[in-house]
């Protein structure tokens, strides 16, 4: 095109007043930026009403019975609540540490006091699917998805899942009814 | 485009004045009508075309689908039902959309294979490749978005799934994978954001087809002998030349597309889908659409999160740095006596991943999928940077009209008048 511009070869401003107003203009366009990303950014976060929705659930444990998996939905995920038989106590007590991908003793796995019972969450821990009860090799669960197993207490025992189910946070109301949500005013495990 | 310059001379007054204020006749001429065109480009290279086709067809579904469907948790699932008994031709554009969806990967595969057996990626087509592979995973992206909103237990175990790939992301994966979900667990925020996401992408594809577009027309096509336009002689006119062979091989395309979609419209799908998102059980056997498979193989190759999640995204990133990966100055194939039987190997080795893609992950299949995915790699990184410094090319022919004719001999007709016969590659 015919009309091109070019800075004006006028050496009577030295350019520290431009320099000034490029690096401000600038400086409050990236703060500005940043300002106006974030509402954004939050509105895709977990909203109140879905917040709200995840409120503590009281579980009633009589129902159930020995070598049983119920499944139960606290903030839309899926946890497993399972009555050990004394059986599978015994042998998860004796697991050797040595033998699992993250160890954790049998105690780690259930309230003190409370052996027979067992509250993870049931979404695999390596891409979400749900494993499938008493299957596998180890007493527990097996994933259909991509093999993982886990034992009798959610340990996982064989890969690709690399950690072992999650325990959400639950308290023992009395001995046959516990409540998911909440671990003695404690937030989330 | 800008890489060469228009023949176009309006005639009319009004053309004249428009032309003079917005010179887009002049660009759609110069792009499409006057464009030159290699003379001895095969059927591969009708691809790009069938691509822009199914672009156009999926848009055109899409938007109309959307005007029947309902994004939500509860409604999704019933109203896709509603679109196929109850919404008049509901069924044809359902399984257009979803067919097409199949018919797109089936061509853009088709026209990736021809990037690489040709060379089409080297200089000085780099950007115009990095563009496409952009365009390919804007396509991963969206398909997957798309697959979800059925709201069928594939869809939610995919969402599921491939969410939690994103989870093994070190220190940010649980915000993204929160910020996905909008909540706890894939839910009703979530098909909701998925919908609009699905919807933004597509326009986002049309945006980068054009910059694909123009940096083609910049560089001008690559063709089978990989040698570029050194006269007229070697070019003909887009229109009427391309124009036809393109329109002609869409037609023929749009047969196997018919056929899909009026004879087995769900067989490409799975039939689980036409269950109701449970979040209590997995499907037992949970696998992607077949355009993912080779890359589902990769993910589970490796019996560790990261690694495989790694892997995978690896597979499809690398292929941006094919350009810089294969060091022979020779483009096609067809002059590469070594590098050729590797092409094939190669795309064999592809196959067999989509297969192994589809089959349960134990035993001999996880063994045959690490063997595979370490050839996929080792195609990349030793093949590519290797043959280019050991393998002797057979001799390149002078000219593209010899590479049709054979040496020393003439061609009569058509080709681009001499003053016309923009060699745009020698400019760059």
């Amino acid at each position: 095109m015919a009309n091109t511009t070019a800075a004006p070869a006028d050496a009577s401003h030295d350019g520290s007043r431009r320099d000034f107003l490029f690096l401000a203009t600038g400086a409050g366009l990236a703060v500005g930026a940043a300002a106006v990303a974030w509402p954004f950014v939050s509105s895709m976060a977990p909203d109140a009403d879905v917040i709200a929705a995840g409120a503590p659930i009281e579980v009633d444990l009589t129902p159930i019975q020995d070598g049983q998996i119920v499944n139960v939905f606290w903030r839309g995920k899926l946890i497993f609540v399972r009555k050990l038989t004394s059986k599978e106590v015994t042998d998860m007590k004796g697991v050797p540490l040595s033998a699992m991908i993250e160890p954790a003793a049998f105690d780690s796995r259930v309230k003190n006091g409370h052996d027979q019972w067992l509250v993870v969450y049931g979404n695999c821990t390596h891409l979400g699917c749900v494993p499938i009860g008493h299957q596998g090799n180890f007493e527990g669960w097996a994933c259909p998805c991509h093999g993982s197993q886990f034992d009798a207490v959610g340990r996982v025992r064989r890969g690709p899942a690399p950690i072992n189910l999650p325990i959400p946070p639950y308290a023992f109301q009395t001995d046959t009814k516990i409540r998911i949500g909440e671990m003695g005013g404690k937030g989330e495990a | 485009m800008s890489g060469t310059a228009s023949t176009y001379v309006p005639k009319s007054r009004v053309a004249k004045w428009f032309e003079s204020r917005l010179p887009i006749v002049g660009l759609v001429h110069s792009s499409f009508i006057a464009y030159p065109v290699p003379r001895n480009l095969n059927y591969f290279w009708t691809f790009g075309a069938i691509l822009a086709a199914f672009l156009g067809i999926q848009i055109i579904t899409g938007v109309w689908l959307a005007m029947h469907y309902e994004p939500s948790a509860t409604g999704a699932f019933n109203s896709v039902e509603k679109i196929m008994r109850d919404v008049n031709y509901g069924w044809l554009l359902r399984y257009a959309h979803a067919n097409g969806a199949s018919m797109f990967f089936v061509a853009v595969y088709v026209h990736m294979f021809r990037a690489l057996y040709y060379g089409s990626y080297k200089a000085p087509r780099e950007v115009l490749y990095i563009l496409g592979v952009i365009i390919y995973l804007l396509m991963m992206a969206t398909a997957f978005l798309g697959y979800t909103l059925p709201w069928g237990q594939m869809s939610f175990w995919g969402a599921t799934v491939i969410t939690n790939i994103l989870a093994a992301i070190p220190v940010v994966g649980d915000t993204i994978q929160s910020l996905l979900w909008g909540g706890y667990s894939v839910g009703n925020p979530t098909v909701n954001r998925f919908f609009s996401l699905h919807y933004l992408l597509p326009w986002m594809i049309a945006g980068v087809v054009v910059l694909h577009v123009w940096a083609l027309h910049v560089t001008g096509q690559n063709n089978p002998a990989g040698i570029p336009i050194k006269s007229g002689k070697d070019a003909v006119p887009f229109t009427p030349y391309a124009t036809v062979k393109d329109v002609f091989a869409t037609v023929v395309f749009m047969i196997l597309f018919a056929w899909f979609l009026f004879f087995m419209p769900n067989y490409l799908g799975h039939a689980d889908n036409y269950i109701q998102a449970n979040p209590a059980v997995t499907p037992a056997h949970i696998v992607p659409e077949w355009y993912f498979l080779p890359f589902y193989a990769i993910l589970r190759a490796v019996p560790d999160k990261l690694g495989g999640v790694i892997l995978m995204f690896s597979a499809v990133i690398i292929l941006a740095f094919a350009p810089w990966l294969d060091t022979s100055r020779i483009r096609s194939c067809n002059y590469r006596p070594i590098y050729r039987q590797f092409m094939w190997v190669f795309l064999g080795v592809c196959f067999v991943l989509g297969w192994l893609g589809s089959q349960p992950p134990e035993g001999g299949y996880v063994i045959a999928s690490q063997i595979c995915t370490a050839y996929y790699f080792a195609h990349f990184l030793l093949v590519m940077p290797l043959c280019g410094l050991f393998e002797t090319p057979k001799p390149l022919p002078g000219s593209i009209v010899e590479s049709v004719t054979g040496p020393g001999r003439q061609i009569s007709g058509a080709g681009m008048p001499a003053g016309a016969a923009a060699a745009p590659q020698v400019k760059g």
